[in-house]
């Protein structure tokens, strides 16, 4: 596979005030890979997300995106560039419809026919929204405001999806459906960066994974290698001593 | 109670009047609510300065009093004028003394609110003097149109431009609000600010566009009733935005179309309550119902109890 780098994270520190929350990160994800970030409660983990699209500065090493430095520019052009995110607890719009909501995660087109185009394949990919497809974002159930997270995140052609806590809030049987989802999503082609706590279920899907401890990347390895690792098995996959 | 019945309609058609007028300031505080979470305090300011700069054409136009231009043309100018000019001091204010407080505690917000009103009230006196400024209405409209009777109800010429001025912008607010990009974009940065900015949306040009859209409205509503009730000096802005901004409370604050019903219930009850008690107490019912709301349903009519953020 020629593995080309779509997000680049070197040697990154970044800080809240004089609080130093990132210890010298390096990550890379390639085109076309499902790589996650496993980390237990303040790991850094969503420090990493923010580090990404620039709400939060740093103060050494840079941030590429298709080579491109990043890293200072407001998140508007981080957006525009091509990186889209499904935040913590999804976050929908709850006043806006259904349909609405998906149009905001198209906001930076211009290209109206394909815009409808691709929120009528989203809406093949999610047949649930197409029902509700003129209710309040906040009617949906949780698993449904899930899909229409990552419809809206989708619809921004993104390079690199960004997924922070899928399974947050969600019942066992939706986490699931979700990791499901993920991985088709990432079969069809889009770049996909989980973070999670529940590191079985992102080593299930993922081709690579990191593991964040107190803002340092203390393991890099393939998601195969993960779960026979010794002390991943200890910390965070439960697995017997 | 057969006189109250006979009145009834002339002040149906008075409240609905005032009502609109109320229902245009209310928004400005609504919008700016939505999303800043800030009470914009200025905003009755910007609706005396409307008031002004209608007035400032209106004798820009005239000659000894008589306008030397057609009445349509001269009322339109007036107002498009008015909420240019407004529009562009809400830019300047939310630019100047709102967004370098952006990260700032709520108070500091209030505190410069409250110091762009009184800056630009004592602005104003300085330059205007607190004589009242009249609008020389009667030379402006021609007889033949001034005052329709209908029935036993009494529509001046201006009452019906006020009506169907401010019930215009209202609905061209509406489709602006619920059928465009941007303004769909208002309301998805109102609901969720960090959840806006992972769209793309500039939340900085939102917030200086609700700046614009939401004075220009209230800029508007000066002039109307400066051609209504014909004056306008230094100090009409503070009872102005009281009612607009009671009307946006009762309404729900940071829902737009609550700020519109807001507005023209509250004008209706005050119109019916001078029917019944001296006009004397017109303020006093006014304020009499903001309490009430307060008390009894906060989030407003139409306004709705969201849970904290988790």
């Amino acid at each position: 596979m020629n593995k080309i780098p779509i997000l680049e994270l070197q040697n990154v520190d970044t800080y809240y005030g004089s609080i130093q929350a990132l210890y010298d990160i390096d990550i890379v994800i390639y085109d076309g890979e499902l790589a996650c970030l496993l980390g237990g409660n303040a790991s850094g983990k969503s420090t990493i997300l923010k580090t990404i699209l620039g709400v939060c500065n740093i103060r050494k090493g840079m941030v590429k995106l298709n080579g491109e430095r990043i890293d200072g520019k407001p998140t508007k052009y981080i957006i525009s560039k091509g990186v889209a995110i499904v935040p913590e607890n999804r976050r929908i719009f709850p006043r806006l419809s259904v349909l609405e909501n998906m149009e905001m995660g198209a906001y930076l087109r211009t290209d109206r026919t394909e815009v409808k185009r691709d929120i009528e394949r989203m809406l093949g990919l999610f047949p649930r929204l197409k029902e509700r497809l003129h209710q309040p974002g906040i009617t949906l159930s949780g698993g449904e405001q899930q899909m229409l997270a990552m419809a809206r995140a989708l619809l921004s052609n993104p390079k690199i999806l960004l997924m922070d806590e899928p399974s947050m809030g969600l019942a066992p049987i939706l986490v699931d459906q979700q990791f499901d989802l993920i991985h088709k999503v990432n079969q069809q082609g889009t770049t996909v960066f989980v973070v999670e706590q529940n590191a079985t279920m992102a080593l299930s899907i993922a081709d690579r994974g990191y593991v964040l401890q107190t803002g340092s990347i203390v393991l890099a390895d393939t998601a195969q290698a993960l779960l026979n690792n010794e002390m991943m098995q200890k910390a965070y996959l439960g697995g017997e001593n | 109670m057969d006189v109250y019945l006979q009145q009834l309609p002339q002040q149906l058609v008075n409240g609905l009047t005032i009502g609109g007028v109320y229902a245009l300031i209310a928004i400005g505080y609504t919008m700016v609510y939505g999303i800043l979470f800030m009470l914009n305090f200025a905003h009755g300011e910007v609706y005396m300065i409307g008031g002004f700069a209608g007035w400032w054409v209106l004798n820009l136009l005239s000659r000894n009093n008589v306008p030397i231009m057609n009445a349509a043309i001269v009322i339109s100018l007036m107002l498009i004028i008015a909420m240019a000019v407004t529009g562009l001091l809400g830019m300047m204010i939310e630019r100047f003394a709102y967004r370098p407080l952006r990260k700032a505690p709520r108070l500091n917000l209030l505190l410069s609110a409250l110091g762009v009103s009184i800056f630009l009230q004592n602005l104003v006196l300085n330059y205007q003097g607190a004589e009242i400024r009249f609008f020389h209405v009667s030379s402006l409209i021609p007889e033949s149109i001034r005052v329709f009777h209908i029935g036993n109800v009494v529509l001046s010429f201006t009452r019906i431009l006020v009506i169907l001025v401010t019930f215009l912008l209202m609905a061209l607010l509406t489709v602006m609000v619920k059928k465009t990009k941007v303004g769909k974009a208002m309301r998805a940065t109102a609901q969720d600010t960090e959840a806006a900015t992972f769209m793309g949306i500039d939340v900085d040009r939102i917030i200086v566009l609700v700046f614009l859209v939401g004075s220009a409205l209230g800029g508007a509503a000066g002039t109307l009733v400066g051609l209504l009730f014909t004056q306008v000096d230094y100090y009409v802005g503070f009872q102005a935005g009281l009612k607009g901004f009671t009307a946006a409370v009762l309404g729900g604050i940071g829902n737009i179309f609550g700020a519109m019903m807001g507005g023209i219930i509250l004008g209706l009850v005050e119109a019916l309550a001078t029917t019944f008690f001296p006009s004397a107490y017109k303020d006093v019912v006014a304020f009499v119902i903001l309490i009430l709301v307060l008390i009894f349903r906060p989030w407003g009519l139409m306004g709705e109890k969201i849970p904290e953020k988790v």
